[in-house]
């Protein structure tokens, strides 16, 4: 008997060209945000001598570690215009990069578990409605109603005193997202140069003109750093600092069930956020740990925590097994917003400071970072997330609607 | 979970105590001189190493007092715990 061949092996999605020895832009770190503004940069502003150089392989990072969720309902007018930028963008990706990555509609409640909850979405319902974003204040009946699954009981510790909710807002399959960009960007002429460490910057006085890599020197009109919990690092490397610190983000995954969860559900108060994947999967995240760190994963008494806000919420989930943990590693900044532009070194930009929710932004971080990137000035939707907010005092204080507590 | 040893309790979980991130941050000698920058640094800007970090923790379960830790934030090795008046094991970096 002969065994059957095996079938051919797919296409690749992408080329794996060495790197050449100078590109117009240089973009470190081929994640989500990275693939974003490659491909940003090359549709919008017709730049296509770009390399996307990546140290470990394509979006196995953050963009692999995260839980998917994508939503816009940020209070503060500057996070609302630039998150809602990326939900519009959302809804159209899928056809644009001819790729299905399950982008689910299937919407965001946020649960207020004390008054303070209460008002704060309630406020924050009104804030995103003045700014054009789908929001809604639902009382525990409707919340109920949404999802049934919810344990809206007055006799929990934390009742659910109400929840906000965004029906727009929803998941996607983040590999796929990737793979898309990525994808679309190669076939616009990127490079995209994974197993490439950046070592060092090349500099003629105060401006940077290449990048030292564990491939060798590269030359670059322009930089531009994608590199997420690892932001600061480079920054030391090119001689400036960040106010950013980086902390272990876990999440966790339970084995396959039958669709029972329809919606995707957080609670910043007693912490923990869940929807279900495709796939069946309970997806589950939690709080960062407090402390600064940099190995990928996190802390025993984190998920314990967590584990026991699910199970008081969702009763259902009592017997459900938890198949796998992992942890990325966020940025944070002091207000909990992004820093999205020019850096103290000429013709280095950053894009770096969206600690928990990086993801959600995706399509909007690449489409700002490459407006920077090409013209040397701030998108008017980057522009209010400069890095020189923490001098001026123009802070965006997100730290209410960033939903995850850090 | 971590194991940090309190100066003056001994070692107890990670659980037990509160982090204070970066230890060694001197309040500004002359404060009425210092430029917008200077206050962003002081108030904004702390290291973020990867590797040995200096920071402050307190046993907030236990005898609620601060102390520092020397600690590897790639290992999470716990190097060295000491108390504020001491400074800090094997010099500044």
């Amino acid at each position: 008997m002969t065994p059957e061949p095996l079938p051919e092996h797919p296409d690749f999605l992408w080329r794996t060209p060495e790197p050449r020895s100078s590109y117009d832009v240089v973009i470190v770190g081929a994640g989500g945000h990275g693939l974003a503004t490659a491909y940003y940069l090359a549709k919008n502003h017709g730049i296509t001598d770009v390399a996307v150089l990546e140290r470990g392989w394509l979006a196995g990072g953050n963009m692999a570690r995260n839980t998917t969720i994508i939503r816009s309902n940020y209070l503060w007018d500057e996070s609302a215009a630039i998150y809602e930028h990326a939900l519009k963008l959302w809804e159209g990706l899928p056809e644009e990069l001819d790729y299905d990555f399950l982008f689910s509609q299937r919407g965001v409640l946020n649960l207020a578990h004390t008054l303070q909850d209460v008002r704060e979405g309630v406020r924050r319902v009104n804030a995103n409605r003045l700014n054009g974003v789908d929001a809604e204040w639902l009382e525990p009946d409707e919340v109920a109603e949404v999802c049934p699954i919810l344990n809206v009981s007055p006799r929990t510790r934390y009742p659910v005193l109400g929840g906000t909710f965004q029906p727009r807002a929803g998941i996607a399959k983040h590999d796929h997202v990737a793979w898309a960009l990525a994808r679309r960007a190669d076939e616009l002429g990127v490079d995209l140069i994974q197993g490439c460490e950046v070592t060092g910057f090349l500099k003629d006085g105060d401006r940077v003109v290449g990048v030292e890599t564990s491939r060798g020197r590269i030359l670059a009109g322009r930089v531009g750093l994608a590199a997420a919990g690892h932001s600061s690092v480079l920054a030391r490397l090119a001689g400036f600092r960040l106010p950013v610190q980086s902390h272990p983000l876990q999440a966790l995954v339970s084995e396959l069930h039958e669709p029972v969860h329809p919606t995707v559900v957080m609670s910043n108060h007693v912490h923990v956020y869940v929807s279900q994947a495709h796939k069946g999967e309970l997806v589950m995240g939690a709080g960062v740990d407090a402390y600064n760190g940099y190995g990928q994963r996190g802390s025993f008494h984190v998920i314990e925590q967590q584990m026991a806000a699910a199970v008081e919420l969702f009763p259902v989930f009592a017997r459900a097994h938890v198949l796998r943990t992992w942890g990325g590693i966020v940025d944070v900044t002091p207000d909990a917003s992004p820093i999205v532009g020019s850096t103290p070194v000429e013709n280095l930009y950053v894009n770096c400071g969206w600690g928990t929710g990086g993801f959600k932004a995706t399509p909007a971080a690449g489409w700002t970072f490459a407006h920077t990137i090409a013209t040397g000035e701030p998108h008017p939707l980057n522009a209010p997330f400069a890095l020189d907010r923490f001098t001026t005092g123009a802070l965006i204080d997100e730290h209410g609607a960033a939903a995850v507590a850090h | 979970m971590l194991l940090i040893t309190c100066p003056w309790c001994g070692p107890r979980d990670e659980t037990e105590y509160h982090y204070g991130g970066q230890a060694h941050v001197p309040y500004p000698e002359n404060p009425a001189e210092l430029s917008d920058a200077q206050w962003a640094e002081y108030v904004f800007y702390r290291d973020n190493p990867k590797g040995p970090l200096a920071e402050r923790w307190v046993h907030s379960t236990g005898c609620r007092r601060w102390f520092n830790v020397l600690r590897d934030t790639v290992t999470y090795e716990v190097l060295a715990s000491y108390r504020l008046d001491e400074p800090r094991p094997g010099g500044n970096r």
